[in-house]
């Protein structure tokens, strides 16, 4: 049985005045994928960026409501955010390697969390790129740099980067969305790979992708959340006619 | 989907549609056939039942290409209905060309006896056959629920017929090679209503999403 990871009571979002998310309760399954869809400007990414506090970074923001993740509200004021970021790992629609070698981008997690140990090292970055089904392409180029690699690799390293500080939680925002369709494939075999090990939220514009990775699906518009069911309710019979027009393509 | 597809959903329905109203008169043709001994009928039901063949290819064509557009929800559900739908007719399109084919056995001999249950069995199943269709077009799944128990009422029919002309078997060995003419002719209308009883059943899927087949009381999907 997967049990609630993360679970969000009527979380609402400001931008100054304009509110971007409306009362959103809704709860995410431990290690499955989930997948938040949606017209652009709907909520998603924003609701997204809740799970980790990476709204905090942009000002003016307001928050309502809350985010629990394993039971802890992480809009608590005693809780520590790089702690969080660590529990919570973030991969972006735009891949953003460090300007180092594949081996330092992987290190570098744990380099901040002090690892000196060269063989702990290395092993954390051959299991990380393992993991990121990426290891076989580059273990004979460890220190090249990482801005040499393609930019399906480049996304697979951002996820082995993430995936090197052991999070529970996987953020993805439109992860394959800047890849064609051979390396999008490779992002999605590895996305239902490590679901084996962490909880994966993923952003998709891509509505059959959507239906190829995610166990659950919500659907979004203008900040609310619409639907919230099995991916294959949602794309083979959904209950609300907003959702219906949406993932036929009859929006608006 | 965008606007154009909308118009080739329109399509492939009017497709099925056409491809509904050929197997309707087919299977009419072939019991007028046997009803009016008119062997000339009987062999235009093959001709009915080639177009129905064609037609068939046709909407499986059109259908794996609108598949490959990937569509969701209704849109999903519909041409997976469509598939199915114009599987079950050109079964049934089969089975009339076996009406007419009996048909045609049959009138070479002296009639066993007026036929009476046998058109009625075709009347009901052809009343089954409309009623799932028109339910696709109206889009009323109320409709598409009332052919289910009519199935049964065929199934009575078909048994009762059966046990009659064993009756005349038993009683005169000379009526064997009718009987079982006329025996084979119910079964293949019998199956007719199967064929309408499935397609009833999948409008309630297109129109609902539930699963109604084999007694299923309806399972989300």
């Amino acid at each position: 049985m997967h049990s609630d990871v993360i679970q969000t009571r009527d979380l609402s979002l400001f931008y100054g005045a304009s509110q971007a998310l409306k009362s959103i309760s809704m709860s995410v399954r431990e290690k499955l994928v989930t997948a938040f869809i949606g017209p652009s400007g709907c909520g998603k990414s924003t609701f997204l960026r809740c799970f980790n506090r990476m709204n905090d970074l942009i000002d003016n923001v307001r928050i309502n409501g809350s985010v629990e993740i394993s039971g802890q509200n992480i809009y608590d004021s005693d809780v520590d955010v790089i702690e969080l970021r660590k529990r919570v790992g973030m991969v972006f629609q735009k891949s953003n390697p460090f300007p180092k070698s594949i081996y330092e981008n992987v290190a570098y997690g744990c380099r901040l969390q002090g690892i000196r140990n060269r063989q702990e090292l290395d092993d954390v970055v051959e299991e990380s790129l393992k993991g990121a089904a990426l290891w076989n392409e580059v273990k004979d180029r460890l220190h090249s740099s990482a801005l040499g690699l393609s930019g399906g690799q480049q996304q697979r390293l951002c996820i082995a980067r993430a995936i090197a500080i052991k999070p529970e939680i996987l953020l993805m925002d439109e992860p394959a969305s800047a890849l064609d369709p051979i390396a999008t494939g490779k992002v999605e075999d590895l996305i239902l790979d490590l679901k084996k090990d962490y909880t994966i939220v993923i952003v998709t514009h891509n509505m059959q992708q959507a239906t190829r990775i995610s166990d659950y699906t919500a659907f979004f518009y203008l900040g609310e959340l619409i639907e919230f069911n099995t991916t294959k309710h949602i794309f083979t019979n959904p209950s609300k006619q907003q959702t219906e027009d949406y993932v036929t393509g009859r929006f608006g | 989907m965008n606007l154009h597809q909308n118009q080739e959903l329109a399509e492939l329905k009017d497709k099925l549609l056409a491809m509904a109203s050929r197997v309707e008169t087919a299977i009419t043709k072939g019991i007028r056939a046997l009803v009016e001994r008119d062997d000339d009928l009987a062999s235009k039901v093959k001709i009915e039942d080639d177009e129905i063949d064609e037609l068939e290819i046709e909407i499986d064509d059109m259908a794996v290409a609108l598949l490959a557009k990937a569509p969701l929800a209704r849109d999903l559900r519909f041409i997976i209905v469509a598939m199915k739908i114009c599987q079950n007719l050109e079964r049934a399109g089969d089975e009339a060309a076996g009406v007419a084919k009996q048909a045609i056995r049959l009138n070479r001999e002296e009639q066993l006896k007026p036929y009476v249950d046998i058109p009625r069995m075709a009347d009901m199943a052809l009343d089954m056959l409309h009623r799932s269709l028109d339910a696709f077009v109206t889009g009323n799944a109320t409709v598409a629920r009332e052919v289910l128990p009519m199935d049964l009422e065929v199934d009575d029919l078909h048994k009762q017929l059966q046990r009659e002309l064993v009756s005349y078997m038993l009683e005169s060995p000379s009526t064997i090679t009718r009987c079982l003419a006329l025996l084979q002719l119910a079964k293949r209308l019998e199956r007719i209503a199967d064929h309408a009883t499935n397609i009833a059943e999948e409008v309630v899927y297109l129109l609902e999403g539930r699963d109604i087949r084999h007694g299923n009381k309806g399972l989300d999907t």
